[in-house]
């Protein structure tokens, strides 16, 4: 009964999301009221049944019901009940109604929330979302049913991915998808705009705090998936250039493109059709992205679902929406009033520097991915790998880093090079220091960008503090901390970057129980190998006992082999210092009684994710600051009419 | 209003993509890889000593008018030592084999040997994997069967079974 309901649900999503594209758009092209006052109802019922159709599939995943087919195939009856919960998007189809929940749940939120829009730009925003949402649920229904019953009912699952079997699976793919589906908010509003030809700092300032929220929980989602990859693959990397990978960091780039230029929009009225562009580029790469993986056109770690007829219908999918909104943007942008100018030196200039170099590292990223696509077109097999995106995307990452300090201390309309060449000075310094030290230090040891990338990790910690520098800090608003934490944060996850990539040493040897090595300082003791068992999978864990000096700590690696799928996974152990990880993965035994032990000391690499959070935090104050500004001028405006 | 193409340009971008998007949908999958190095010179190199009681390699040896086999191995490396019985079983059949230890020590490799038997008649010693790479081998074990005029013909991607022994060997008495 649990999956009719689902499915009924799915369905009736489906009919309101066609009726609210319908009112909508009649409403807006015809001007009738009465048609648009069914359209906020619409989204948010809308918004609701997909919620239960969703929540559906996760009561029949946690009863493992074996009479439906994506259960069967994807979930087993002993496995712990995190996994049976967050299986349900361990997969095609669960993962594709998730997406179509956030995005049904997106859209009920704009109707729910949004109030400073223009009343038919918002509605108009509402219908896009609506239209996309509706291709959506047509690839479900059609050629995805998450609900297909299975007659006669298989008797077990055939089990999860154990790779999967993390806590990660519980919240990574759901933040990255409130992430990069939740863009589509931004490319409804763009959409939404370029049809009611309403682009101004109005409609900018409306559609910021949901560009902020979207971007904040796809930064959340990427560095929690980064440091899944990093524990649970066992191989010390924290990035792999996989397919799947850029395609959350393209809308991740384009977001911040995006975030940037909206607040040139907002404060100075300027930037109107790139701002336009960029809301939709955004999520067109999440869709991209995410479809190039799917279709199996890309080979990824994370390609579920390889068939030709999803495939067509994913391209066809692609061709309406993207294709529709670049086409629109072609014949309306030009329409667009252009905004206000503004002088050379200035934080606009700025801002379009962070914009100029943020696109050109996503085409950088988006030409790697796409590289082995378009070779074949001509008969040539090749793959890009990290060197590629390393190489190029670094140095342009760098350059970027450094705008970042010089950005936040020019003056908004005007400023001139001489005052803010002074208001440097001290980062100069801290960068000079930072080569000075590194020279006597470790010259020749380290590569080129590590030693660049630590150097400018120095200067922007500082200069993005410099900011806070003449104002009194208890009257500093809000989204300035949150500006100043998010910079903050991009220098710590830098520093960490520069420093794993520079000092982590390495070392693979074979051990019987009772042997000592030695790394980076470290002890590391080899007691014992002895089974072990879990839920659903057994272990051979090493116990093992490290020190640096002092006490010695218990570290336990392990090798899981589990029953459904029969898989085997390494389980490292990780060591979690101040400043750095020690990082001990397990391997074969050999036929001597000796085990191959792989150890890494990681010098500060946890400040790759802390300061990803730092991003993500910084991104929340910024919305609560410009939320609660919002309040405040509104309260002020409606005293002032009170007594005029 | 000038350069209003430039509008258009994302669009045009779009395009192409989604050209490519749909040439690869209905593309056949291409089970087989054909190395690029087939028919083309086996790079340069001379290495040192592998393994105390063979001497050292260089691809001069492969240029000798007889076709031989090179083998990419490992003493660390498992799937190395499951094939090694195959490679025996070539050697006896007369294919003259030389060996390229990859990342590897001279102590391990006698080790090696002394446990699962020697095929080879020259053994290198690529420390830093700089022979193989340049060979567009990627990993171990990997076979290349080389002509005597020192032409790659056939790379063999992966550990020896005993099925391909009677293809390799008719492939090498193809190129002699």
């Amino acid at each position: 009964m649990i999956a009719e309901f689902g499915l009924a649900a799915l369905w009736m999503a489906a009919a309101l999301a066609l009726l609210q594209l319908l009112l909508a758009g009649f409403g807006v092209a015809q001007g009738k009221q009465d048609l648009l006052s069914g359209v906020r109802p619409a989204a948010i019922m809308q918004g609701l049944l997909c919620t239960l159709a969703f929540a559906s599939l996760i009561m029949l995943f946690m009863r493992s019901d074996m009479s439906v087919l994506l259960v069967a195939m994807n979930s087993h009856s002993v496995k712990p009940w995190l996994y049976k919960f967050a299986g349900t998007w361990g997969n095609h189809e669960g993962s594709m109604l998730l997406w179509v929940t956030v995005m049904g749940i997106a859209g009920a939120g704009v109707a729910l929330l949004e109030r400073t829009l223009k009343r038919d730009t918002h509605m108009a925003t509402l219908g896009a979302q609506a239209a996309i949402s509706l291709g959506f649920y047509a690839f479900l229904l059609f050629s995805s049913n998450p609900f297909e019953r299975l007659n006669p009912p298989a008797r077990d699952g055939q089990g999860l991915n154990p790779l999967l079997q993390d806590p990660g699976l519980a919240f990574h793919p759901p933040t990255l998808y409130f992430g990069y589906v939740g863009l589509s908010v931004a490319f409804s509003f763009a959409v939404g705009a370029l049809m009611t030809r309403n682009v101004d700092a109005a409609f900018a300032r409306a559609m910021r705090p949901w560009v902020l929220a979207a971007w904040v929980m796809l930064t959340i989602g990427i560095t929690a998936g980064s440091y899944w990859a990093y524990y649970e693959l066992g191989w010390g990397g924290w990035w792999f250039w996989d397919p799947v990978e850029n395609a959350s960091l393209m809308p991740w780039l384009a977001a911040t493109a995006l975030l940037h230029s909206v607040t040139v929009l907002a404060t100075r009225d300027a930037l109107r059709a790139w701002t336009v562009m960029l809301a939709v580029v955004a999520f067109s790469m999440s869709m991209v992205g995410t479809f190039l993986v799917r279709s199996g056109i890309l080979t990824s770690v994370h390609a579920f679902a390889v068939d030709p007829e999803r495939g067509s219908f994913i391209l066809a999918l692609l061709a309406i929406y993207i294709g529709g909104a670049l086409a629109l943007f072609g014949l309306r942008v030009g329409t667009v009033r252009e905004g206000k100018q503004f002088e050379l030196m200035s934080r606009e200039t700025m801002l379009v520097v962070n914009n100029l170099l943020l696109t050109v590292i996503l085409g950088v990223v988006l030409v790697g991915t796409l590289y082995p696509l378009m070779t074949e077109a001509f008969g040539h097999k090749v793959s890009v790998g990290p060197p590629y995106f390393n190489r190029v995307a670094g140095p342009i990452a760098l350059v970027l880093m450094l705008a970042m300090v010089v950005g936040p201390l020019t003056r908004w309309r005007r400023d001139k090079a001489g005052l803010v060449a002074g208001r440097l000075l001290w980062p100069a310094f801290v960068m000079l220091g930072i080569v000075a030290a590194l020279a006597v230090l470790a010259w020749g040891r380290i590569g080129v960008l590590p030693f660049l990338g630590l150097v400018v990790a120095g200067g922007v910690a500082l200069g993005s503090l410099i900011p806070l520098g003449k104002r009194n800090l208890r009257r500093t608003p809000l989204f300035i901390w949150g500006m100043v934490l998010a910079h903050m944060g991009c220098a710590v996850s830098l520093a960490g970057m520069a420093a794993d990539s520079a000092f982590t040493t390495e070392k693979l040897v074979a051990m019987k129980p009772g042997d000592s090595v030695e790394t980076a300082g470290w002890t590391v003791r080899f007691d014992r190998v002895a089974p072990l068992a879990g839920d659903n999978w057994t272990a051979m864990q090493a116990d093992m006992q490290v020190s640096r000096g002092g006490a010695f700590v218990p570290v336990t690696p392990q090798n899981r082999f589990f029953y459904n799928p029969p898989t085997g996974t390494s389980e490292a152990a990780l060591l979690t210092r101040w400043n750095g990880q020690l990082y001990v993965v397990l391997g074969d035994a050999l036929d001597d009684g000796r085990w191959q032990i792989r150890i890494w000391w990681k010098p500060f690499v946890t400040f790759i994710w802390f300061g990803g959070f730092m991003i993500a935090a910084g991104g929340i104050l910024t919305i609560i600051g410009r939320e609660r500004r919002g309040w405040q001028l509104k309260l002020r405006k409606l005293h002032a009419g009170d007594f005029a | 209003m000038k350069g209003r193409w430039v509008l258009w340009l994302p669009f045009a971008v779009f395009l192409i993509f989604a050209g490519l998007f749909a040439g690869g949908l209905f593309k056949p999958d291409d089970r087989v890889i054909t190395s690029k190095l087939i028919g083309q010179p086996l790079p340069d190199f001379e290495l040192p000593q592998g393994a105390t009681d063979r001497p050292s390699l260089a691809s001069a040896e492969f240029a000798k008018g007889k076709p031989r086999m090179l083998n990419i191995f490992a003493s660390w490396c498992v799937p190395c030592a499951a094939e090694s019985g195959h490679l025996i079983t070539l050697a006896e059949a007369g294919v003259p084999i030389d060996g390229i230890a990859i990342r590897d020590a001279r102590d391990d490799v006698d080790g090696f040997l002394k446990r699962w038997g020697n095929p080879y008649a020259h053994i290198g010693l690529d420390a830093r994997s700089e022979v193989q790479l340049s060979l567009g081998s990627s990993g171990v074990p990997e076979t290349f069967i080389v002509d005597g005029q020192g032409r790659i013909v056939h790379q063999h991607i992966g550990d020896i079974r005993a099925d391909d022994v009677p293809e390799l060997i008719a492939i090498w008495r193809k190129a002699q």
